[in-house]
């Protein structure tokens, strides 16, 4: 299980997270829902170690996270796809999988296990990552994260931009790891684009927690979604 | 394998050219090669990791004095000396990227810039041990590696293609390895790559080491098959000089290196024949390539033909 006790962190002196606590359980999707700027990336920049925290504490099962340097939190089990993919555009789609794999000792089993989920990039392997469609490139940056075996997935706007069909098949991607037992962390600015697959909804205001509500009880009373997210 | 092919293709050109060369390109094939391994050097440290240093001359410096000062002032034979030269360049790299890679961008190239002017100065300033500006002779009777008499003209090709081609070997090997795909992802994207699990600062400083490590070698040879050491050499002049190579060669290419050693090489000789503004020509030369070929010789050849080359 993912944890955050009460964590305050920012950018130097500029403070964006209050105070934050959440709790991401294995075999669950939760969705962190906020407008823009309300801290939605940088909760996931502080999980992932590449903000220092001001206070509070990260756990991952018994192992802090926040006591860690920032190249052991994805070796501890947390794979993170940012927003806008970031890949290694001049690598191939092969070399990109390749160093996914690597940084965890995991070998030719997980390539396979990944390759399966995404049969996609099996016909592209030795394609520049630069040359993939949208949709492609977002597939590949899921893949080198789940090339780690994660037990907790972090999610930036994985569907931003993409076309209805690649977005139907990368939430297929996004339930069927979570029915493997992965707990998957979501941010998204469109509840629409969430609320049928994400099992609880967190939302975000200001840096600070607003009121954590599972799914079906958002779906019958959006109030709280119209507060936060504004729409 | 085919990879493999193409680059041992060019050493075998280079060992056909040994026996077909006119003595005057002879000797200068001989030096081109030498620099180009120190230019492969750099390039593994600015073409594949993305790190612009201005600070080079230091590693092959370090490399050249190393095996010098041992020579003149240790008494060592030409083997203990050469692998003195390559430990100096190892430790002074290490020493120096511990420091510098505290930094990035701009901050980078200004501190490695500024450690090898410190060491320029170094050599200056103990001008008693480095006879300073004037530098020393490494006189025949010390350059005789294993009953091989390194100033001769012909031994002194081979042993600078051999180091060429251990260099270039090295360097396709280390950038098609798992260590060399890590590289060019930090050069791509150095928080991604940290997100992913890896140390990237431990990497880099294996590659900062690496570089090092091959400048000071290149060094070591220049000195000892040319017989020369001096401050020129220590000098920015020379920190400058394999990121022009590397940039008109194509950087982040293994041949790029060895491409744009020969052309700088030739076009500021030729244009020395032509006028006493021969650096003119070499900027002008500089300029065009930078407009037409803005990825290098290798790059372009990379770009339009094979977009697999190493």
């Amino acid at each position: 299980m993912l944890r955050l006790d009460k964590v305050s962190a920012g950018y130097g002196r500029a403070q964006v997270l209050h105070d934050l606590s959440l709790e991401v359980t294995a075999g669950e999707i939760i969705c962190l829902l906020g407008r823009n700027g309300a801290g939605k990336s940088t909760t996931m920049r502080a999980i992932m170690g590449h903000l220092p925290l001001m206070s509070g504490k990260i756990w991952l099962d018994d192992t802090e996270l926040s006591a860690l340097p920032p190249h052991n939190v994805p070796r501890a089990g947390v794979g993170y796809v940012p927003q806008g993919r970031r890949l290694f555009a001049e690598l191939s789609v092969a070399q990109n999988l390749e160093i996914g794999l690597r940084a965890r000792g995991n070998g030719p089993e997980v390539r396979e296990d990944v390759l399966t989920l995404f049969p996609r990039l099996r016909e592209r392997l030795g394609q520049k990552a630069q040359t993939l469609s949208g949709g492609e490139q977002q597939m590949l940056a899921m893949a080198r994260a789940l090339c780690l075996r994660p037990d907790v997935l972090l999610l930036d706007e994985p569907t931003e931009g993409l076309q209805p069909s690649m977005i139907a098949a990368i939430r297929e991607v996004i339930t069927g790891l979570r029915d493997t037992g992965v707990a998957v962390l979501l941010v998204e600015q469109r509840i629409d684009a969430v609320l049928d697959i994400a099992n609880r909804v967190a939302f975000i205001e200001n840096g600070k927690g607003g009121p954590i509500m599972s799914a079906e009880a958002l779906r019958a009373d959006r109030s709280a979604v119209e507060r936060y997210v504004g729409v | 394998m085919r990879a493999y092919a193409i680059h041992a293709g060019l050493l075998a050109i280079l060992l056909a050219l040994h026996f077909t060369l006119p003595a005057y390109h002879h000797g200068n094939l001989a030096r081109v090669m030498v620099l180009a391994s120190y230019a492969m050097g750099y390039n593994l440290l600015f073409g594949y990791t993305g790190l612009l240093s201005l600070g080079h001359a230091l590693f092959f410096a370090a490399g050249m004095y190393g095996m010098g000062l041992g020579i003149q002032h240790l008494g060592l034979s030409p083997a203990p000396a050469l692998l003195l030269g390559l430990a100096s360049g190892a430790v002074v790299s290490g020493l120096l990227a511990a420091l510098a890679l505290r930094t990035s961008g701009v901050a980078f190239m200004i501190v490695t810039l500024m450690f090898a002017q410190a060491g320029y100065l170094t050599v200056l300033y103990f001008g008693e041990v480095t006879r300073g500006d004037e530098g020393f002779v490494i006189q025949q009777a010390q350059r005789v590696l294993w009953g091989v008499d390194l100033s001769a003209e012909g031994n002194r090709y081979i042993a600078a293609l051999l180091l060429f081609g251990t260099c270039l070997m090295v360097s396709l090997w280390l950038v098609r390895s798992a260590f060399g795909r890590v590289l060019v992802a930090i050069r791509e994207n150095e928080d991604r790559v940290r997100m992913l699990g890896y140390d990237v600062f431990a990497h880099k400083l294996a590659a900062m080491m690496i570089s090092g490590g091959m400048a000071a070698l290149a060094g070591a040879a220049y000195g000892l098959l040319f017989g020369y050491v001096g401050a020129t050499f220590a000098s920015v002049q020379y920190s400058i000089f394999p990121l022009l190579w590397v940039l008109l060669g194509g950087a982040g290419t293994v041949l790029g290196p060895f491409i744009g050693t020969l052309f700088m090489f030739y076009l500021i000789d030729l244009g020395s024949d032509l006028t006493t503004a021969y650096m003119l020509i070499a900027g002008v030369a500089l300029v065009l390539l930078t407009l037409f070929a803005p990825q290098g010789v290798m790059g372009e050849v990379r770009r339009r033909f094979w977009r697999e080359l190493p």
